[in-house]
């Protein structure tokens, strides 16, 4: 990518192994510390190494990145520690999430019962700071964007596309299907913790009434409401 | 009372900028950071500081007043600018006397001027940064009424040295190297985009410089269902009507839109500094060739400080004035931000 940076990709359409495998990677090229590397970052199934290219020979470093990605099987390699499962309570529909009722007739579901039904994984932090890609949804909903962007959606909305759910940190326009809102703040610029999500963390939507969730917006304005807990190994 | 600017007018657009947040992009955030990078040094070059300080971006002009005697330079894209009645030289460093009014007026070509000061713009570091980045709200965008504090100017004696003009703001040649998702667009269409000429669409920002083309929109082999990837500044990405942008400092770090290329990090600065009118032409390059023509920072502002010389006052900037055509630059400027 341009001079500064190598791509890794690990497939050309998403799924779950090839995010697994991104995640697990970029934490192996972290531990390698790899001259001249100044970060790292996982995206849906890739990983972006960026160098500093006074200090690294870029191809050298593409040689030892390919090495490394050669070493193993990475999309089954055991996920990084430290990740955490956080409660979010969520409310669908209506004003909350205008779309539900497309993305219901489109998908043959009901998006609200999917998005519960289980905890998604935090695919990759992107598009805006600290904002989840959660992943994957059942393949009923591989729906395309919207054809026309939504001017403005707000921070904490939900919206789904592509198999993939996104809980928006900052408001937005979007071409993704708003179908849902937390009061869950996944980026907090005033806070000792600005990002309170990693990649590999999970989130599990805890559906509530639009009354309940403008109360806990109200009693928890950051967290929403949310409790994160240690994942297991 | 503090040293600084105080803001009697700024046109709409502008922020305080620096070299942004590198590191977080692992959490969304892109580094950001001034849209010409090297109008940034420049101003480092020609106050005598260190190159990570923040100076005020605008594109429309401003109109302030000193509340103490400072040091200020002016760099990027050039206007005509005066201080207590004295047109002031651009790419150069004034003295301001306590009390005094600058005034910037709108850029004569280029699209982002920089405003420094001796000691930087001392406003608090958020994430480490000063810059503001509008996609996550934080960093600074000061407004009319607001004030730049300067910091402590490591030589308020020196004053009166200048820049040649640079050639950055007129448009020109444009270096791109090929990425993970050229080969999305049949070489037809890549022999297209090397022979189009490209303007700037007005509504272009800080996250990307929108352009625009004659003929057909731009088709990729799939573009609705691509997977979000990494971007970065510079990418051209082609969007779903077929239009052509090249991204911005500001920029989102994933993208859906399918990519042509990344312009070299020399080359972009042309692409944000060319106003109305200046015409880009994209060249794809070889990534060695790139790797070898690429200047490093470091080597960029030696060679700026060696071509810095003491200025001789220009007697072209004089009919401007009278013409009183910066004036009229500035009052525009206040007259939208009071719209605002």
């Amino acid at each position: 990518m341009g001079l500064d940076a190598w791509l890794i990709r690990f497939a050309e359409e998403f799924d779950e192994a090839a995010n697994r495998a991104a995640l697990a990677f970029r934490a192996a090229v972290e531990a390698a510390r790899l001259p001249g590397v100044t970060e790292t970052a996982p995206t849906l199934a890739s990983v972006v190494v960026r160098f500093d290219p006074e200090r690294a020979d870029p191809e050298a470093l593409a040689a030892a990145l390919a090495g490394l990605a050669a070493a193993r099987d990475w999309r089954t390699a055991p996920l990084p520690p430290g990740r955490r499962l956080w409660r979010v309570p969520a409310a669908f529909g209506g004003a909350d999430g205008p779309d539900l009722e497309d993305v219901a007739r489109a998908a043959g579901g009901d998006p609200a019962a999917v998005l519960a039904a289980r905890p998604l994984r935090v695919l990759t932090l992107g598009f805006a700071p600290g904002q989840p890609y959660l992943g994957c949804l059942p393949p009923a909903f591989d729906l395309p964007r919207r054809d026309r962007l939504r001017p403005g959606v707000p921070a904490g909305a939900i919206a789904v596309a592509v198999r993939q759910a996104v809980l928006f940190s900052v408001a937005s326009p979007t071409g993704w299907h708003w179908v849902g809102r937390t009061a869950f703040r996944a980026f907090r610029p005033e806070s000792r913790e600005p990002f309170p999500l990693r990649p590999g963390d999970e989130i599990a939507f805890v559906p509530v009434s639009s009354a309940e969730l403008a109360r806990i917006a109200g009693r928890d304005p950051e967290d929403g409401g949310a409790r994160a807990a240690a994942l297991a190994e | 009372m503090t040293a600084g600017l105080g803001i009697l007018a700024l046109g709409p657009g502008a922020s305080l900028q620096d070299r942004g947040r590198p590191g977080l992009l692992a959490f969304g955030l892109q580094p950001g950071g001034a849209a010409d990078p090297v109008a940034l040094d420049e101003g480092a070059v020609l106050l005598g500081q260190e190159a990570g300080l923040a100076a005020l971006e605008m594109p429309a002009g401003g109109r302030f007043r000193a509340t103490a005697g400072l040091r200020v330079a002016l760099t990027g894209a050039p206007a005509a600018a005066a201080a207590g009645g004295r047109a002031l030289a651009w790419n150069a460093v004034h003295r301001l006397e306590p009390g005094e009014v600058l005034e910037i007026g709108a850029p004569r070509s280029g699209v982002w001027s920089y405003l420094h000061l001796g000691g930087g713009i001392d406003l608090p570091p958020v994430l480490g940064a000063r810059a503001f980045a509008a996609r996550a709200g934080i960093g600074h965008a000061p407004g009319a009424g607001g004030f730049l504090p300067a910091g402590a100017d490591p030589a308020p004696g020196r004053a009166g040295l200048g820049l040649p003009p640079a050639e950055r703001f007129a448009g020109g040649a444009v270096r791109l190297v090929a990425g993970a998702q050229t080969a999305l667009f049949p070489e037809a269409e890549r022999r297209r985009f090397e022979a189009l000429a490209f303007t700037r669409d007005p509504r272009s920002d800080r996250m990307a410089a929108r352009l625009v083309h004659e003929g057909a929109p731009f088709l990729a082999q799939r573009h609705r269902r691509l997977l979000s990837d990494a971007v970065v500044p510079g990418d051209v990405q082609v969007t779903g009507e077929g239009r052509v942008l090249v991204l911005m400092p500001d920029c989102q770090t994933t993208g859906g839109y399918p990519r042509l290329g990344t312009v070299v990090p020399d080359d972009l600065p042309r692409v944000a500094q060319a106003g109305a009118g200046a015409v880009l032409r994209f060249r794809f390059i070889g990534l060695a060739e790139a790797r070898a023509a690429r200047v490093a920072p470091a080597e960029r502002r030696r060679a700026l400080a060696q071509a810095a010389a003491p200025v001789r006052r220009d007697p072209r900037d004089i009919p401007d004035l009278l013409a009183y055509r910066l004036i009229d630059g500035v009052a525009d400027a206040r007259d939208t931000t009071e719209e605002r």
